[in-house]
Parts: C-alpha cells; sequence; structure tokens
C-alpha cells in the first residue's frame, strides 16, 4: 500500500485516499490528426521496469489532480509535482538522476 | 414552506465509546475561485464570519466558519436560516470574478462525535494519523470514513465534526455507532 | 502419557481452574494454559489426522509454527474450524472438535491412504486424475472432496464484529520477546512513537524459558523490569494478542489483535486489524526450531525440543515419562536438563556430531548422569498412535539397528531458523548463514521504502543471533539504527544489556537422519507434517524434473499447508538440494508472503458486514417508498424503487398499473438521483462544445437542450438535458450512476488538459430533490399547487423557469423522458419529503400514483429513448444509435470526434439501432441474440444484431423492443429469428424505434 503526497493539498496519505490513471505527459490528437498520431495517444502507452511518470487524483481528498514519478520495479516515489505541466520539473529530474545514475529520460 | 428535515431528523446514538449525534440543518456554500484574488477572500470572509483559513484549516465561530477544500475551493458555513441570503450576497459581491458559489446545505449531512475517545472512533475509519499531537483542533481533512468520502475537523480535543453527502448519511451514522460500539475501546491515545 | 506435573508452570494459575472439552469430553485445565497444553495436561496427545494419508497426528510444536493440532472450536455463530491448539488461549467452556477424519479420531477410515502411500506418491494426482476425463466431475472430484480437507465450513453466520485501525508510528516492533523489549525501549528512549506487537498472551518470548542471566539477574526479572520503563513512556504502545501479520509497501504493516478469542461474548469486536504506518519497522520475531528427518518423525510423541521444553517449563505438563533427545545442537541439551530437572527420565541424548570435547551444556548434561551418544541418530521411531520407542544407529551409516530404546516422547531438534517472514514480505533478501545453517536477513538488501531507503531492521535470534548475550545487544543496535535513521537522538546513557554467554559447540547440518537412510527409511521421514509430504516425495519431485524450489513446492505441496511450510520449507529445500547436489543458497527458498499466520477474513472486511457492508445512498424520500410499497433496486450505490405493489398485487401487475396511470393520469417519479452539476465560467460554453457532441454554447438562457457524451474512444458514456442558467452558467443533468464519474471527468479535462480555461464545476446532485410529474394531469396538478405560472406559453417544451410552486422555491425543467407532458421539478433536498407530499395532495383526485424505475424503462423504450447501460454497453458511438441529429456538424472537435472518424467506427456494417416488434405479440428475451444463415469461423451461427431492451408494453398490449441490428435502418419490415436460452425461437419485425406517439404530441401540449 502506497504512501502517496498530494501537491495540491500538501497531505501525504495512503493510497485508498488516490486514484492513479496511468501514464503522465500524453499529448492529445484530435480531429485532423493522422491515424499514427491519433493511435499513439490513445493507445500506445509506456509501461517501463523503472521510472515512470503517473498521473494520480485525490479523489478522496482534494479531488485534485497531479503527477508522481515513481520506480515500477521498487515503488519508490522521486516525487510529486502539478498536473498543469507538460513535462516532469527539472528537481525531479535531477532527483532521478541521483537516484538511477544510469537512468535516460525518453528511454524508459 | 415545511420546515427544513436533516437526513436523519437529528438521530443520537450515546451507548458507546463516543457520543454520535447528526447536526443541523447548517448553512454551506461551496465556492470555487482564485484565493488569491482579494475581492474572492473578502467576499468569504464576509460571508463565513471568520478570518481566512491556512491550507487544510478551519475557522469556526459559532455558526459560522470556512474551511480550506482545496487550493481554490472554500466551504463556508452559516446559519441555514442566512444561506440564501448570504449566496446572494456573495455572488453580487463576486459578480466580476471568475467565481463559482453555490448552496450546498441540503446536499450534505453533518454529524458530530464527542467524548474522550473520539480521536479512537475516527481512527477506525479513516486513514489519518489523530495522534494528539499530529491532528490538532482547526486542522480541516477530506478524506475517507470506511467506504464515503467525507471531511472532518476537531471543534476542541474531544469533539469532531464530519461533513458527509446527504445520501450516505444512514451509512455513515451506522458505520460511526459500529467504530464507537461498547466494549471496543482501543486505548491508543490515552494510555487507557 | 503426556501429564501435569507437581511444580507449576511459569504460566498457569492453578488456583484458577477452567473446564472445556474435546470431542464431547470434559476435560480441566488452567488459566494461562494454552488449549495444547491442557490437553497434553490430559494424556490427549492424539489431535488430529494429516490430510493425504490420514496419518495419526499430535502436537509437534508449541506456537505459531504448530503444523498438526488444528481443531474445530466453538459452536454456531461462533464456530470456526483450523484453529492451532498451540495459539488457542484455554477458557471455561472451550469446545473442540478434532477435524479430517471419519467416522472418529481414534478409528479413521481413511487412514488406510497410508497403506497405499506407495501408490500415492508426489504428483499423485495431477497423474491419476487425468484420464478419463469424463471421471473428473463425477468420480474423482466428489470422492477426493469427501476424503480430504480440514475443518468444516461454519454453517451459521457469524454473531461477532470486526474493525479496523488506523495507528502511525516512527516505530514498529515485532515480536514481544527479549529482542522486541529491548528494540522498543531503546527506541523509546529518543522519544519516538513506539508500537511493540505480541502475538501471543504474555511478553518475553521464549527466553525465560532456556534461562540464562541478564545484568546479574534472571531473564524474568529483566523482562519485568523492561515492562514497567515501556509502561511509564507516553510514546510507547504494549499491545498482547497482536500479531504482526505482514509487512507491505512503504512501511504499511498489518497487526492481528485477537480481543476477543480467549473470551467469547465480550461486548465489542472480536478481531481489530490494525492497519499501521511506520517510519521504520523491527521485526523481532524470534526463530523457529527445525526437526529431524528420521522415520516415523510424525508419530504422536515426537516433537520439537524447544516444544517439549516450553510445555515442562511454562505449563508444568510433561509430554512422556521417558523421553529421548534427538540433536545436532547444543540447544536441544536444555530439554534435556529440563526434563531432568522435572524429575522425568532421558534414557538418551543421540547427538548426529561427534565433538572434539564437551562445553557448556553437554558438560551439563553429562554432569547430571544423561547418557550422550555422539554420532548416533535415529534409525526410526516405534509406535502407532503414540511413540514406544525408537532403534539407533549411526549417523554415517545407512540405519543399521545398534540398539533399541523404550521411550514415549522424542525431543528433536535440527538448529534453528530465524522467522524472516516480515522480513521477506515486502522484498528483504536472505543470506545462507553456514555456521547456523539457516537463512538469516541479508542487512545489506533490506526492504524499501517510498525514498528507496530501507525501513526494515531484523533483530535478535530473527536476525540469526542466537545466544542471550548477542539477541539483546543485537536488539539494541537495530534500535540505535533505526533511531539515526529518524533523525533522532539517543540520551547519552542508553546502553545494552549484558547476558552471561555460554560456552557452546557448533551445530552440525544434519538433513537425513541417517545420512545414508535407504528408501525404506525415507519413505516414512516427514517433511511437511499437514501435508503428508515426506524426503521420498522431494527427491522424487526433483529425479522428475521439478528443480525449482516453486515447482517442487507445488509438485508435492510441501508448504502448502495452513501451516505455510514454518515447519517444513528450510528441510524441504535441503533435500532438495541434495538430491539435486547443488548448495542450499542456490536452491533458495519460496516466497514469504503475508499474513504471517492465518488472520480471519473477517477481520479484514472490519466492520462492512450486515448493513453496513457497503454504502447504500438514499434520496430525501426514500423512506416514503418504503412505506408505501417500493419493492427496489440498485442502480450503482444508490436504491431506486422499481415499482411500488399495493396489496397482494404482483410486481409485474405493479409495473403495468404504473405505466397505464401514468400515460392516462398522473405519475410521479422520485429523479433525485440524476446527476446535476453546475458549468461555470467565461469558457463554460466552449468547455461545454467538447464535452458534448452537439453544440451547448448556443443554447440560449431559459432552454434545455438534450445532450451526449462520448469518451476519447468515441464511445458513449452518458447522456442527460443540459439548462442554460445565465450567460456563463450550465446545468448539466448526469445519468444516475454518472453524477460522481462525470464530474470527474469534466475536473480531468480542466484541470490536466485545459487548465487555462477559466470554468468551474460544481456537484449539486445532492442539493436538490427531484421529482418527475408525468402524465396528462401533470400541469393540473402543478395549477392545484399554485405559485407560478406553467401553462404551455409561459413554460414551453424544452425550457426551465425558477418559481414558486404551493409555497416552495422551486427550479421547473419541461423536460419529457416519457413522451407524456412532463415537468421536473428541483426543491431543496431538505424539503424534498414535503414537496412529494403536496403533489400527492393535490394529485390525489387527479389519479396520481408513484412510479418506479421499471415503468420509466418502459414509457422511454415505448418511445425509442435509449437509456445508458442498455443500448450502450462501452462499444457503441452514438451513430450507431441513430443519434446523428445530435452530433454537431459545426464543431471543429468535441471528445470522441476524431475517435468517431476511424475506419471501423464509419464502417457501414456496424449494428445500427431500430426498433423490434414480435410477429405474435410476445416479448422478446433480452439480450437474445439475431441469427442469420451459416456460421462463423468459430462454428457458431452468425449473429446479425442483438436485443438491447425489451419489454411488455401494456399501452400497446405487445412487446416493444430496441436492439442493434446489421444494416438495420434499411431492413425495416424484414422478420429475424432470435434464438431464446428457453430453447424457442422467437421472431421479429424490424420496425422503427418509436412505438408509441411518433409525432410527439402527448408530450408537446
Amino acid at each position: 500500500m502506497l504512501s502517496i503526497h498530494c501537491p495540491n493539498c500538501g497531505i501525504t496519505a495512503e493510497e485508498t485516499e488516490f486514484h492513479a490513471h496511468g501514464e503522465a505527459h500524453l499529448t492529445r490528437y484530435g480531429p485532423g490528426s493522422t491515424d499514427d498520431q491519433f493511435e499513439s495517444y490513445l493507445f500506445m502507452r509506456r509501461n517501463p521496469k523503472g521510472v515512470h511518470f503517473e498521473r494520480w487524483r485525490h479523489q478522496n481528498g482534494c479531488g485534485k489532480w497531479f503527477h508522481v514519478a515513481r520506480c515500477t520495479m521498487t515503488l519508490e516515489v522521486f516525487g510529486s509535482y502539478s498536473a498543469q505541466t507538460y513535462a516532469p520539473p527539472q528537481e525531479i529530474l535531477d532527483h532521478i538522476k541521483d537516484r538511477r545514475p544510469g537512468w535516460n529520460e525518453g528511454t524508459t | 414552506m415545511s420546515k427544513p428535515v436533516t437526513a436523519l431528523g437529528g438521530a443520537s446514538d450515546a451507548t458507546g465509546i463516543a457520543t454520535v449525534t447528526e447536526m443541523g440543518p447548517m448553512g454551506m456554500i461551496t465556492l470555487r475561485g482564485d484565493l488569491s484574488v482579494k475581492a474572492v477572500t473578502k467576499a468569504a470572509v464576509a460571508a463565513g464570519g471568520v478570518t481566512m483559513p491556512d491550507q487544510r484549516m478551519c475557522n469556526t465561530e459559532g455558526a459560522g466558519g470556512i474551511a480550506w477544500m482545496s487550493p481554490d475551493e472554500l466551504l463556508i458555513m452559516c446559519d441555514y436560516e442566512h444561506v440564501h441570503a448570504k449566496l446572494a450576497d456573495l455572488q453580487g459581491k463576486l459578480a466580476k470574478e471568475h467565481a463559482l458559489a453555490v448552496n450546498v446545505s441540503d446536499a450534505r449531512a453533518v454529524f458530530r462525535v464527542s467524548g474522550p475517545h473520539t480521536r479512537e472512533v475516527i481512527a477506525k475509519l479513516a486513514p489519518v494519523d489523530m495522534h494528539p499531537g499530529s491532528f490538532t483542533p482547526g486542522m480541516f481533512r477530506r478524506t475517507r470514513f470506511a467506504q464515503v468520502a467525507a471531511a472532518f475537523w476537531m471543534v476542541d480535543d474531544q469533539t469532531a465534526q464530519i461533513i458527509c453527502f446527504r445520501s450516505v448519511a444512514q451509512y455513515l451514522f451506522n458505520t460511526l455507532n459500529m467504530a464507537a460500539q461498547d466494549g471496543s475501546l482501543v486505548g491508543h491515545f490515552s494510555k487507557a | 502419557m503426556s501429564t501435569r506435573l507437581a511444580n507449576k508452570g511459569r504460566l498457569v494459575d492453578t488456583s484458577k481452574p477452567l473446564s472445556f472439552t474435546f470431542n464431547g469430553k470434559n476435560l480441566r485445565g488452567y488459566a494461562g494454559d494454552t488449549l495444547a497444553s491442557a490437553l497434553l495436561a490430559n494424556d490427549q496427545m492424539l489431535m488430529g489426522r494429516s490430510f493425504k494419508y490420514h496419518r495419526p497426528r499430535g502436537v509437534v510444536a508449541s506456537g505459531a509454527e504448530e503444523p498438526n493440532a488444528l481443531v474445530n472450536l466453538g459452536r454456531e455463530g461462533r464456530f470456526e474450524p483450523n484453529q492451532r491448539v498451540t495459539t488457542t488461549s484455554l477458557f471455561d467452556g472451550l469446545e473442540a472438535t478434532s477435524q479430517n477424519h471419519w467416522p472418529s479420531l481414534e478409528f479413521d477410515v481413511g487412514a488406510v491412504n497410508a497403506r497405499l502411500s506407495k501408490f500415492l506418491p508426489a504428483g499423485f494426482y495431477y497423474k491419476t486424475f487425468m484420464y478419463p476425463r469424463a471421471f473428473w466431475k463425477h468420480v474423482y472430484e466428489p470422492v477426493i472432496r469427501h476424503s480430504a480437507g480440514l475443518g468444516k465450513a461454519p454453517k451459521a453466520r457469524d454473531v461477532d464484529t470486526y474493525e479496523h485501525f488506523y495507528a502511525f508510528c516512527d516505530v514498529l516492533v515485532v515480536g514481544g520477546g527479549v529482542a522486541g523489549l529491548q528494540a522498543a525501549l531503546t527506541a523509546g528512549r529518543s522519544g519516538a512513537r513506539v508500537i511493540l506487537l505480541e502475538q501471543t498472551d504474555h511478553w518475553g518470548g521464549r527466553a525465560p524459558v532456556d534461562g540464562g542471566q541478564i545484568n546479574g539477574g534472571t531473564v524474568d526479572a529483566y523482562i519485568a523490569e523492561t515492562l514497567d520503563a515501556l509502561r511509564s513512556m507516553d510514546n510507547v504502545e504494549l499491545r498482547l494478542r497482536t500479531m504482526g501479520a505482514g509487512v507491505y509497501d512503504h512501511g504499511y504493516a498489518l497487526g492481528y489483535e485477537q480481543l476477543s478469542d480467549h473470551a467469547p461474548g465480550t461486548p465489542g469486536p472480536r478481531h481489530r486489524l490494525w492497519r499501521i504506518r511506520a517510519a521504520q519497522i523491527i521485526t523481532a520475531t524470534g526463530a523457529i526450531e527445525r526437526p529431524l528427518s528420521f522415520a516415523g518423525n510424525d508419530i504422536p510423541g515426537v516433537m520439537l525440543a524447544s516444544a517439549v521444553r516450553d510445555y515442562v517449563v511454562n505449563y508444568g505438563v510433561s509430554v512422556g515419562d521417558r523421553t529421548v533427545v534427538v540433536t545436532n545442537n547444543d540447544n536441544a541439551y536444555l530439554t534435556a536438563i529440563a526434563l531432568k530437572h522435572a524429575g522425568l527420565d532421558v534414557p538418551v541424548i543421540l547427538d548426529a556430531r561427534v565433538l572434539p570435547e564437551d562445553l557448556g551444556l553437554v558438560a551439563q548434561a553429562k554432569a547430571l548422569g544423561i547418557r550422550v551418544m555422539m554420532g548416533h541418530a535415529i534409525a526410526s521411531v516405534k509406535g502407532g498412535k503414540r511413540v514406544t520407542g525408537v532403534t539407533v544407529c549411526a549417523q554415517a551409516g545407512e540405519g543399521a539397528v545398534l540398539e533399541e530404546i523404550p521411550c514415549d516422547a522424542v525431543a528433536m531438534s535440527g538448529g534453528w531458523s530465524p522467522v524472516v517472514h516480515l522480513w521477506s514480505h515486502c522484498g528483504g533478501k536472505l543470506r545462507w548463514d553456514t555456521a547456523h545453517a539457516c537463512f538469516s536477513p541479508d542487512a545489506d538488501n533490506p526492504p524499501k521504502g517510498a525514498d528507496g531507503m530501507g525501513f526494515v531492521t531484523a533483530a535478535g535470534a530473527a536476525s540469526g543471533m542466537f545466544a542471550l548475550d548477542d539477541v539483546l545487544n543485537d536488539a539494541h543496535v537495530a534500535a540505535e539504527g533505526v533511531v539515526t535513521c529518524l533523525d533522532m537522538k539517543l540520551p547519552k546513557d542508553v546502553a545494552a544489556p549484558k547476558a552471561e554467554r555460554r560456552e557452546e559447540s557448533p551445530l552440525a547440518p544434519v538433513w537425513m537422519m541417517p545420512q545414508g537412510a535407504p528408501a525404506k527409511l525415507r519413505e516414512k521421514a516427514w517433511l511437511d507434517y499437514q501435508n503428508d509430504v515426506k524426503v521420498s516425495d522431494v527427491r522424487l519431485a526433483a529425479q522428475e524434473g521439478f528443480v525449482s524450489v516453486e515447482h517442487a513446492k507445488r509438485y508435492t505441496t510441501l508448504g502448502m499447508a495452513t501451516d505455510q511450510g514454518k515447519l517444513s520449507n528450510i528441510n524441504g529445500l535441503a533435500t532438495l538440494a541434495g538430491a539435486l547436489d547443488a548448495e542450499i543458497p542456490a536452491v533458495g527458498t519460496t516466497t514469504f508472503r503475508p499474513p504471517y499466520h492465518p488472520i480471519s477474513l473477517a477481520s479484514i472486511a472490519g466492520e462492512a458486514k450486515n448493513d453496513i457492508f457497503q454504502p447504500i445512498r438514499r434520496t430525501p424520500m426514500h423512506d416514503w417508498h418504503e412505506a408505501n410499497g417500493a419493492e427496489f433496486e440498485p442502480v450503482g450505490q444508490w436504491r431506486r424503487p422499481y415499482a411500488f405493489k399495493r396489496g397482494m398485487e404482483s410486481t409485474h401487475d405493479a409495473v403495468m398499473r404504473e405505466v397505464k396511470n401514468t400515460r392516462e393520469k398522473l405519475g410521479l417519479l422520485d429523479a433525485s438521483t440524476l446527476g446535476k452539476l453546475i458549468v461555470k465560467g467565461p469558457d463554460a460554453g466552449k468547455f461545454l462544445d467538447m464535452m458534448y457532441t452537439n453544440m451547448m454554447s448556443t443554447l440560449k438562457v431559459g432552454k434545455c437542450r438534450y445532450g451526449l457524451m462520448c469518451s476519447e474512444n468515441g464511445f458513449l458514456i452518458d447522456d442527460g438535458v443540459v439548462a442554460r442558467i445565465d450567460e456563463d452558467t450550465w446545468l448539466c443533468h448526469t445519468t444516475t450512476g454518472g453524477a460522481e464519474s462525470i464530474h470527474a471527468h469534466m475536473e480531468e479535462w480542466l484541470q490536466t488538459e485545459w487548465w487555462d480555461w477559466k470554468v468551474y464545476v460544481a456537484n449539486v446532485t445532492e442539493q436538490y430533490a427531484q421529482v418527475a410529474v408525468v402524465g396528462p394531469n401533470a400541469r393540473k396538478a402543478l395549477e392545484k399547487l399554485g405559485g407560478m405560472d406553467v401553462s404551455k406559453e409561459a413554460l414551453g417544451f424544452m425550457e426551465w423557469v425558477d418559481g414558486t410552486l404551493g409555497g416552495f422555491p422551486v427550479r421547473v425543467y419541461r423536460i419529457s423522458f416519457s413522451g407524456e407532458l412532463s415537468y421536473e421539478i428541483a426543491v431543496d433536498a431538505s424539503h424534498g419529503q414535503a414537496f412529494w407530499d403536496a403533489l400527492m395532495a393535490v394529485g390525489a383526485d387527479l389519479g396520481a400514483m408513484p412510479y418506479g424505475t421499471e415503468c420509466l424503462h418502459i414509457l422511454r423504450a415505448e418511445k425509442g429513448f435509449i437509456m445508458i447501460g442498455d443500448e450502450t454497453d462501452g462499444t457503441v458511438i452514438p451513430q450507431d444509435l441513430g443519434l446523428n441529429w445530435a452530433i454537431s456538424k459545426k464543431k471543429e472537435d468535441y471528445l470522441g470526434k476524431r475517435a468517431q472518424e476511424r475506419s471501423h467506427m464509419t464502417d457501414p456494417s456496424r449494428w445500427k439501432l431500430v426498433g423490434l416488434e414480435t410477429t405474435d405479440r410476445s416479448t422478446l428475451p433480452d439480450g437474445a441474440y439475431a441469427v442469420a444463415e451459416g456460421t462463423n469461423e468459430n462454428g457458431q451461427r452468425n449473429m446479425i444484431g442483438r436485443v438491447t431492451s425489451t419489454y411488455h408494453s401494456p399501452t400497446l398490449d405487445r412487446g416493444v423492443a430496441m436492439g442493434l441490428v446489421l444494416n438495420g435502418p434499411d431492413r425495416m419490415g424484414e422478420v429475424l429469428t432470435f434464438p431464446g436460452t428457453d430453447g424457442k425461437e422467437y421472431q421479429a419485425k424490424i420496425v422503427n424505434p418509436v412505438f408509441y406517439d411518433p409525432d410527439g404530441e402527448k408530450q408537446n401540449v
């Protein structure tokens, strides 16, 4: 049972207050996009063994969405950050590189 | 116009290790807006009759109060009879702002759990650290109680007030009473 | 025989006698006894039968590791099978019965399996019962089910209650032996919040039984002092009868507290499941003694040496008059010495080792005059339901009998295995400790928490420290380390206590006794007592290629019983390693999974039973419905009236009556459960245009519009009427089940995609009681209430208005889901019942009747209105349902638009909505498929459509149905065949789905 931190209300609580919603930082493709683009948006998801960026919602709490950087192998949490971003913030990336020296963003 | 009726008509049970009572009716307004905008907080303070609470806090005085719900949401409390007037006033003051104020007084049920073992009753249902050093009166916590979403705060060290949706009032009342059943003292917070 | 000794045990209070029954026999014990010690004191050594061969089984251990002595406990609402006698505290009136035998414990027909054991080897079931296939269901399974199995399943409802408790602490210490006590004391001195859990009803573990001195005093004195110190600390919580059941991610742990198992009927919950979040966890869970593998090691009277000692010292119970001790280590000598001190006979200690000199306990035993045979072993144990003697051989040989020694008990010790379960649950790694021949926690690879750092430390025997001084020191050091991890400080005067050290000779690993035991002996050498797995079975598994320890486990069932192999696993994998000629650490262990020891399912459910099993959502008028004959149906967590039954009328008749009455007079529907979301802001119109397939931004203030919502996959997820409240405010109705999910859906898009759009959403579903007033008399009823103009001119179809009705402030929507003249009226929930009462009162003369959801369904189906969840199932797009009119052609984008352009979505062969009319006026079966000629690639009949909604329409006095059919709209008039599950074939004609009032004249009056 994970312990998750919500950056919106500042609570750290057990997983039962939250809900995970899969991969973060997807780019939405709407009408006018190619089949490949739309397929990548709608269906293709990373499933890394290691560092993963995820969308979470504090559903039994403040109700807000946020992002979590997490290791799917060890369940180590590298940090939570705002849902209103297109990419992980630098300090999260720095922390991940510190904890996972060989990790290369983009290959996960 | 009829007399307002709460979900459980003020049910109360004092047979266990704490007393569980349905409160109300209470006036409650959900205000969504940019809490960094002065006009928004000013209007909220006027409606709630208390100062702006900090993040995850709740200020109350008598029937009035303001609870911090999320970075863009407040719960304003007042007398049930005044809620329509307060809401109209609030909406008037915020007419020029991007804000949403709605009456939720009837959408909720409010319970009071009281007695020296109040913390234990809550700790049986909500995944919250109820240690007196961790959760103090004035803090406001949105969480779940067993299987339903709820929010609560402690009025004083032996009294908690819990807000849930009206439709699950009976469930929460029964669940709180189960958690407070006779013989279920844990003795965790006070070495019993 | 086993009996109570004159010298009292440490734990029993002979001033408090208790009576209990075993298989109906009245027996006596004392307060402080376990059921095991009390049974032994009454010479009840035979306590059960094994799982497969129904061999006689006696108790072998004294704690949670017990594999044999499982009983049915209690009766009726407190009946529970598979309870270990060793962990069951005795209480007055306890009722126990033995399990897994027929007709009786003493004489068991199933024991014939033991005679056949040669023919029941590992994997026997897998090998034998495969063919002929048909035999499985009717022959093999019933026979196996009758003969196998442990306790009986309870028949009565559990009368007890259960609860959870969320606790948070800095340090959780699991295990209340001396290591746990010391760890808690050291950690507590830092001021950290400490919780200490002990599974038994007493503190100190087994150290007091094994003796020794701590800080110059007795072990008992040390325990008492330490407890005093701990109890004086406000930051330390001590909990007896609470087992640390499991360690999970991020410092989460479960504690299983048994509150009234020792005192059934006490007010309050029976079990409490502690859901603990700890920053650091210390596992001071001790160690478990291993059996030795020799022939006949399962005969009642053969026990762990430590258990024999426990019964003598703790409970004043001797398991036999003459006890042979067999060992590969010094520790078992304590048993011989304890027995001797109790005045009992120890004819011999068979020590598999050959030692250069007599140190410590060996010398002590010899000085007491006990015969010690070094380098010797048990060739086999004599006896059936009770040990009668042993034959002695050389450990090094193949079992040639040198001597036969009569005895009635055997105390065995194959060394000790640290209890590493909790360490391992969450990924802690193990290392092989050659000196002690055991796996112990690898401190360099602990379980890791949210920060990637270790959060579990093993202490004492659980970390592979066995000498008392080492145990205490290790516990102290573990706590010091934990305090450092917490960034806390210890006062300078905190130090580990000092214990006296015994001189000790090293253990010699013994996995088979004697070393070269031939097949005849190996077939009688048990590894897993409960599941009847022998040394020969594991060897056979290896021979047949089950070389992975996980495969061998499942093939032989080693360690798969309710004890999860606490005694058998290490011996089993050493045997496997031997058979494979591999090193033990190379073979590895099976996975340790929580719980450590079985916990009740009810404790996991906690408070969730009976009326609070799950939340039931009630509308403000719920009580009225209940009092007025409502038969409820679940809609999500809501309970909605399905129909209101009158007198003796059937449910079907009630529904028919409600439909007719609503069509002809006046029906009232509690529509409070429909979701109501307020969407407001300068960008709200733009936002709703994205949410809905239709254009909502152009809706005029005061008007309503039916809208469809799709997911990004293009599939329909919700529908409902949207009302524009003012320039930048809309009210969106959702389905009953959709309020929370659609609210969340809107927030998701606002927070994660269009966060710069100025829109706020609020869920006001429960603020209002909503009543649908439906039927030709609807307007008359509202006019009788009075207070506002509800005429066609003032309030046209698909318009809404605020006003007052009968003194109630209301919002009235002129919308219809029935095809009748209809108003949906929202009133504050606190006045909902009063408003409903007022409507019933004014409606009395107008034929007002409440109606339920089934009537609602028929009314809408007669009109061809779709229902989310009936016509849709997560694979249906609006275009399939002929709802193109509700899909804006002007909009560049909406959620689902791009997906609806995918080739599969535009495929003309997608099944489309049509009406279906049976040729004989009967009602089509729900979900039936329309079939065509030929078969598909799977040999099934080709399918060309299915029924999505089907009802008997009392209005038309015939079945009406809707369905999705291949090229349906182009096949009007064609008759399709629908085979039912009742064996009949139904013929139905494809028609327009609007069966009733196709021009909408009735609703538009």
